[in-house]
């Protein structure tokens, strides 16, 4: 019972961990650089939320219908007005700008709304369990976060498999040279990967919000578990990224049960395990570019 | 008015100049064969006609309006596709999606995905396959495919029997009198000097940079189209 119970809850926080994957997969896969502000962005999306609720009077996942379009529009225009400036330059200027965002963004909130950690309320459904059997029971809210992420993983492996607009992502993303004489104006695709990242990003920060709380600091930490999905799902592969985030929660949990300080620890050597084995992840996706 | 009109066009990379003063013009309907040696400035040509690789100075029209300030996605949708050198397939799309990439323009006219089917039949056994797994022939088939998809008014194809048996190159050829019949007009570069002939109505020869020889590839007199190529004049 207590494995199954652990297994279970290890399935649950990969979901969680694969939310925080799927945004930062998204722009790694088709921008080529990492976007460094990753996490931090997340703990901004929460905190965009928390205003939300508190001005709008909204629960915090009815602000979701404003916070998508906004974060969107967020990651687009960064996109645009800054980090496509300096594509040229290779990968680096991106990742120093996102850094330098990072810190932005922390000190931004800390000034805002100070060191103390803050929840966002969505009401009965946080603390809701259903018993599945004598000593298994599993939190109602963890489920719809697992549901919600398979929902968004789908819709983006369609998105991609199905449509021009997908097609001209994955394009983009093998050889945006090429790309540009198929009348794809690279520029824009960027915007708009970014933009799907950041809305991506707006369910990810409330999603988290509702389940723990939060301070502006939290971010960095989000980052390193959004980078273990990668490395274990493998670079450009959405279904990379379930999987990712899966064994990340389940190698968690069963290190936590053999022994409570073992929680992170089991997961980070997990990551270097699979990194030593396969270091282009499990489900690698995306080509080399010459 | 031409259809495309080049005038005096330079262009290079960084402070090299690759192309020095070209002047051409190709009419509505037209095959147009550019040939030259190695490094002549065949494929720099093609590239920035199709706005790839930025002017240094010059002029080029396309259908009356100037274009050497756009960029290829733009110069894309007024109608210019390109066969890149080397067939560029994207790797981890599949052939059909290759295809179907190509129609990113959205311009409306008799290219489709079926009709690229009924020009190049191979394809269809192929459809699912990604680019790298077909064999060379193949892999310029859907490169052309994709450049049709965009149904333009001037299809550039830069050495599109690179690498390919002669049987292949034979049956690629074959395509070109259906592709110009549905109104699109050709600029095609081809080391072949025979082959360059006996498809294109002008024939324009480059020798480092500028243009050494051009005339109807009808009255073409062969040696003095091998001594351009060479730079036996110069
Ligand atoms: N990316 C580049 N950077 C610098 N120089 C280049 C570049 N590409 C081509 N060149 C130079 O420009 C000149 C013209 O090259 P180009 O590729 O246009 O020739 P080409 O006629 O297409 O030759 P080939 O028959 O080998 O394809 C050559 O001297 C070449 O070395
Ligand atoms: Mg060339």
């Amino acid at each position: 019972m207590i494995a199954t119970s652990t297994m279970l809850n290890g399935v649950l926080l990969g979901g969680l961990y694969a939310l925080y994957g799927l945004g930062l997969s998204l722009t790694f896969g088709i921008m080529r650089t990492v976007n460094l502000a990753h996490g931090d962005i997340i703990v901004l999306a929460t905190y965009l939320a928390l205003i939300t609720t508190q001005v709008l009077g909204l629960t915090p996942l009815m602000s979701l219908a404003v916070l998508v379009p906004v974060m969107f529009c967020i990651g687009y225009g960064l996109q645009r007005l800054i980090l496509n400036r300096t594509l040229k330059d290779g990968m680096m200027p991106a990742v120093i700008i996102t850094f330098g965002l990072s810190f932005v963004i922390q000190n931004g909130l800390l000034l805002g709304f100070s060191a103390d950690r803050q929840v966002l309320r969505q009401g009965a459904i946080e603390t809701m369990g259903v018993t599945l059997a004598p000593g298994v029971t599993i939190g109602v809210f963890p489920i719809l976060t697992l549901a919600v992420l398979l929902v968004m993983i789908f819709a983006l492996q369609a998105f991609m498999g199905r449509t021009l607009l997908g097609r001209a992502f994955r394009a983009t993303s093998d050889d945006p040279a090429t790309a540009e004489l198929m009348g794809i104006d690279g520029k824009r695709i960027y915007g708009l990967a970014m933009g799907l990242s950041f809305a991506i990003i707006a369910v990810t920060g409330v999603v988290m919000g509702i389940r723990s709380n939060f301070s502006p600091f939290d971010g960095p930490a989000r980052l390193i578990f959004a980078f273990e999905v990668i490395i274990i799902g493998g670079m450009g592969s959405i279904y990379g990224v379930l999987a990712g985030g899966l064994i990340l929660g389940i190698a968690q949990t069963i290190g936590g049960a053999i022994n409570p300080t073992f929680f992170q620890l089991a997961g980070h050597l997990v990551t270097l395990g699979i990194l030593v084995v396969r270091p282009s992840g499990l489900f690698p996706e995306t080509i080399e570019r010459d | 008015m031409a259809l495309l009109e080049v005038e005096n066009l330079s262009a290079g990379y960084g402070l090299f100049q690759a192309l020095r003063g070209i002047s051409l013009a190709a009419e509505e309907g037209e095959t147009l064969a550019i040939v030259g040696a190695n490094g002549a400035g065949k494929t720099t040509l093609l590239r920035t006609i199709c706005g790839a690789l930025p002017a240094m100075t010059g002029r080029v029209s396309f259908d009356g309006t100037s274009i050497e300030n756009s960029s290829a996605h733009q110069l894309a949708r007024l109608g210019i596709s390109m066969v890149p050198e080397g067939r560029k397939l994207f790797p981890s799309l599949t052939v059909e999606d290759n295809l179907i990439i190509g129609s990113y323009p959205k311009r409306k006219g008799f290219w489709t995905v079926e009709r690229v089917y009924a020009l190049f039949p191979e394809l269809v056994k192929r459809r699912n396959n990604r680019g790298l797994d077909l064999s060379g022939g193949e892999q310029q088939m859907v490169a052309i495919g994709r450049a049709l998809m965009a149904n333009p008014r001037l299809l550039l194809m830069d050495e599109i029997s690179l690498g390919l048996a002669p049987i292949v190159v034979n049956q690629i050829y074959k395509s070109l009198p259906e592709i110009s019949g549905h109104g699109t007009s050709i600029v095609l570069v081809e080391q072949d000097l025979n082959r360059a002939l006996s498809v294109s109505n002008h024939v324009y020869c480059l020798l480092e940079g500028h243009v050494e020889l051009s005339g109807l590839s009808a009255q073409m007199d062969r040696q003095a189209l091998i001594d351009a190529y060479f730079g036996a004049n110069a």
